[in-house]
């Protein structure tokens, strides 16, 4: 029997950031809230600090901060008659675990969507009519604007302390920012950080090309910094260990350098770290939630009941949690009913390496941030006229290389053999003088009618439930724009001067094995009607009113950013929807 | 649902791997910090092997020193330690497979669902090392695979690179394929580890290691970087080392 305990006003399950994000809003409504975190809690001194964070091995190769599959894992296939085996250890994406989550060990790549991701269908189908889209293509719109989302971009940039240079200041187009981006409502808080040699010579050529090439947005600040919460940040050392590494400096925007020491202080919040929830629980109507209950490390179970239940896990989780609670009707893709599970998406990634003379060229290539680089968003949504080209979608493209650390950027060039003394001396004479972007081609990844989550009949977690089944493949729609945009880039890569080039496009199948990003996202999606979405625009259940879901698991479809600036802002639209509405009149901010 | 006790515990383990905080904590009013309560690396110990035996240390050398041979500026696989990298990783949580997702049933599936074995990088080394020796013992008149000439060790590497030598109860190729691959990251990793021995690797390449503030150069462009590289336990001028 679970052991209860008193009632919350509000109980938040996960700790990263959108439930501090939400904590700190609610809390300042004066609400008492509990965040209840599955892993541990992490810190810069005593997780990641600057004596041994720089370690290649522990972090990036062993996964040192990342779930274990053996807590939890998916099971995978490519088609739906297929049998979905367990991912036994991580590759494609990969799961975040404990306090401050993804935005620990992230990239703090900061971007806006554009305003015409937000009403893809109404837009695509305007523009080139409804038979140009794949027929089993399910796309929607969100149900919100960028307008609507702007002043919640805006506040999260702010907290971050983001450094970039714009490149629409109220519909003015600004010199050396994204001519691309949706109208912003002020400039970035701190100006773009510095751009070493590799990623300076992507601009200039680029710029050489007819692009209009700018620094990506950078939650890795370029200047000290103090945010709207009275915490400070330090200058980015640019030591080139972001992606999968904690920061030592407070230079990368986290839970914990921009909100957690401010609002652990207030006396109106707990947090329980070592907690994992394994239901939401529900009354006799399945309509009302009455809170949670969840597991400690010694295995005792607890019920944490509260008026306002708010699920901010990582997307995958929520998913899954939503399942296992048997909240929402779940997605059925050959009835095509139901939605929990409907409408799941990941990025479509590539890149293309350029090796180049090494009497000409020293790129320094492992003084960097996990943000740096310079970009051209000339292909990226529909900012390109689609028409002749068979698909939709697109993608930024840039040198937004984040290091080189040594045993993931030793290459050589095509043609070399893999081991050897001509592998030995290749890797010699190409190390300081390679351009390795990393995700440097970014494309979107639209929703698929046979793309989805379900629960697995076979394989079972450690508490002995279902684990989540993952049905994907890549369809010819995303297999062309990622042919298109590599090629793209690679003209780039070779005007900069490159002797060699290795370009890898992505095709089909989707490989569960391959790192693309941890950018995975849908099955609970946003939108306009409960029958194709799970919530409604203020990320509110359909089915369960007292039930917020927030994160990339709102995504109706995924754009050719990087998606955590949009979870954030989605965090804050929400909770402004909570404050401002629903705490006046608990119930359903839409109707049906 | 009902929890079977045992098993959560036996998942709880997993959870604390290379944590310092165990168990569930109630977080009020300030962060949960206690000093000096950092988690570093375990540096390998020199000595001994820890997972193989005397023969298969041996054979691990061999391969290392065809996978990276030595040259008059920067020693091979064998002499900056790679196989005792190897074989700490083997002999520790890597090698078990510790967090991974081993519940079965093991089925085979397409290449893009990944690796579906039982079998961890440990078992699969001893089975293969063992059957790289039978082969090699038929073939080249009962010599083991370190006893192969030079040009005999890359002719059979090539021939299990390109799987026209079929090992015995192993699969040669993905084997090959693995070692190259740990082989190398023990070549590039950081020296605590047991390769990488007084950073060579990261000399040969121009790497300067574990710095964290290049605030000075990222706007000096195509200049070659001065500073020679440091581990995360210094250098050796500054620490000596065990050979």
């Amino acid at each position: 029997m679970a052991r209860k305990l008193p009632k919350k006003d509000v109980v938040i399950i996960g700790f990263g950031w959108t439930g501090a994000i939400m904590a700190n809003e609610l809390t300042d409504e004066g609400l008492d809230v509990i965040a209840l975190e599955r892993g541990p809690w992490r810190d810069a001194p005593t997780d990641f600090p600057p004596s041994y964070m720089q370690d290649e091995l522990r972090y990036r190769v062993r996964h040192e901060l990342f779930l274990r599959p053996d807590q939890l894992t998916f099971t995978f296939r490519n088609k739906i008659d297929q049998t979905a085996l367990p991912i036994r250890s991580w590759g494609a994406f990969m799961p975040p675990n404990g306090v401050g989550g993804g935005g620990v060990h992230w990239n703090a790549e900061m971007w806006r969507f554009l305003p015409s991701d937000f009403v893809l269908k109404t837009h695509l189908t305007e523009r080139y009519g409804k038979g140009f889209l794949p027929e089993d293509m399910t796309i929607q719109d969100w149900g919100i604007t960028y307008d609507e989302l702007e002043p919640h971009y805006d506040r999260f940039e702010y907290l971050c302390g983001t450094s970039g240079t714009a490149g629409n200041l109220k519909g003015q187009i600004q010199e050396g920012g994204n001519p691309f981006e949706g109208p912003r409502s002020r400039p970035y808080p701190t100006p773009a950080q510095a751009q070493p040699f590799g990623h300076t010579l992507f601009g200039k050529a680029a710029r050489e090309l007819g692009y209009k090439p700018f620094p990506q947005p950078s939650g890795n600040l370029s200047q000290a910094y103090t945010n709207p919460l009275g915490l400070k940040m330090g200058p980015c050392t640019y030591c080139g260990f972001c992606e999968w590494f904690g920061c030592s400096n407070y230079s990368k925007a986290s839970p914990q350098t921009t909100i957690l020491p401010y609002l652990v202080r207030k006396p109106n919040f707990t947090a329980r770290d070592n907690s994992e929830v394994i239901r939401i629980n529900v009354d006799k109507s399945g309509k009302h939630a009455t809170g949670v209950t969840f597991v400690d490390t010694s295995g005792e179970e607890w019920e944490q009941p509260a008026d306002l239940v708010i699920l901010s896990a990582f997307s995958l989780f929520n998913v899954q949690l939503l399942l296992h609670s048997k909240i929402g009707e779940p997605y059925d893709p050959v009835a095509n009913t139901g939605v929990i599970g409907r409408n799941y998406t990941h990025q479509t990634i590539s890149s293309v390496n350029g090796f180049f003379d090494n009497k000409k060229f020293n790129f320094n290539p492992f003084i960097a941030s996990g943000a740096i680089g310079m970009c051209i968003d000339e292909f990226n949504g529909d900012n390109f006229d689609h028409g002749p080209l068979g698909f939709v979608g697109g993608g930024y493209v840039g040198q937004v290389q984040t290091g080189a650390r040594p045993i993931e950027s030793t290459l050589t060039p095509p043609g070399t053999p893999k081991w050897g003394a001509a592998w030995k001396s290749a890797v010699r004479d190409n190390y300081l003088s390679t351009v390795k972007p990393g995700t440097g081609v970014h494309g979107s990844f639209y929703a698929y009618r046979d793309v989805y989550l379900g629960l697995d009949p076979t394989y079972k977690d450690r508490f002995g439930r279902p684990l989540m089944q993952i049905t994907m493949d890549l369809h010819d729609n995303e297999v062309k724009q990622n042919k298109f945009l590599t090629d793209k880039f690679a003209e780039i890569i070779k005007a900069m001067g490159a002797d060699h080039l290795a370009k890898q496009y992505r095709t089909a199948p989707y490989d569960i094995t391959q790192y693309q990003t941890t950018h995975v996202n849908g099955g609970a999606v946003m939108g306009t009607d409960p029958k194709t979405s799970a919530l409604n625009r203020y990320l509110q259940s359909w089915d369960v009113p007292n039930l917020f879901v927030l994160g990339a698991s709102a995504f109706p479809q995924n754009a050719g950013y990087n998606p955590t600036l949009t979870v954030g802002a989605l965090a804050y639209w929400a909770a402004s929807a909570i404050r401002d509405k629903y705490l006046k009149n608990p119930g359903r901010l839409v109707d049906a | 649902m009902r929890f079977h006790r045992r098993e959560l515990l036996a998942g709880a383990a997993y959870l604390v791997l290379g944590l310092s905080r165990a168990h569930a904590t109630i977080i009020v009013d300030h962060l949960p910090w206690t000093p000096n309560a950092g988690n570093p690396p375990e540096a390998a110990v020199p000595g001994p092997w820890h997972f193989f035996n005397v023969d298969e240390g041996r054979a691990m050398e061999a391969i290392a020193d065809c996978v990276i041979p030595p040259d008059p500026q920067t020693p091979g696989g064998k002499d900056s330690g790679c196989a005792v990298f190897i074989d700490r990783q083997l002999a520790g949580p890597y090698g078990r497979q510790d967090g991974l997702y081993v519940r079965p049933p093991f089925q085979t599936g397409t290449k893009s669902q990944g690796h579906q074995s039982e079998a961890g990088p440990a078992q699969l080394y001893r089975e293969a090392l063992a059957a790289l020796d039978r082969a090699c013992r038929s073939k080249y008149a009962g010599k083991a695979f370190t006893d192969l000439s030079a040009s005999d060790k890359d002719t059979v590497l090539k021939a299990l690179e390109n799987g026209d030598l079929q090992l015995d109860r192993a699969d040669g190729k993905a084997f090959f394929e693995q070692a190259i691959k740990d082989i190398q990251m023990g070549f590039f990793a950081d020296p605590i580890y047991g390769g990488n021995r007084d950073m060579v690797a990261w000399k040969m390449i121009g790497y300067p290691g574990a710095r964290y503030n290049y605030l000075d150069w990222v706007n000096r462009h195509n200049e070659r970087f001065p500073l020679p590289p440091v581990s995360m336990t210094g250098r050796a001028e500054w620490t000596p080392q065990a050979r």
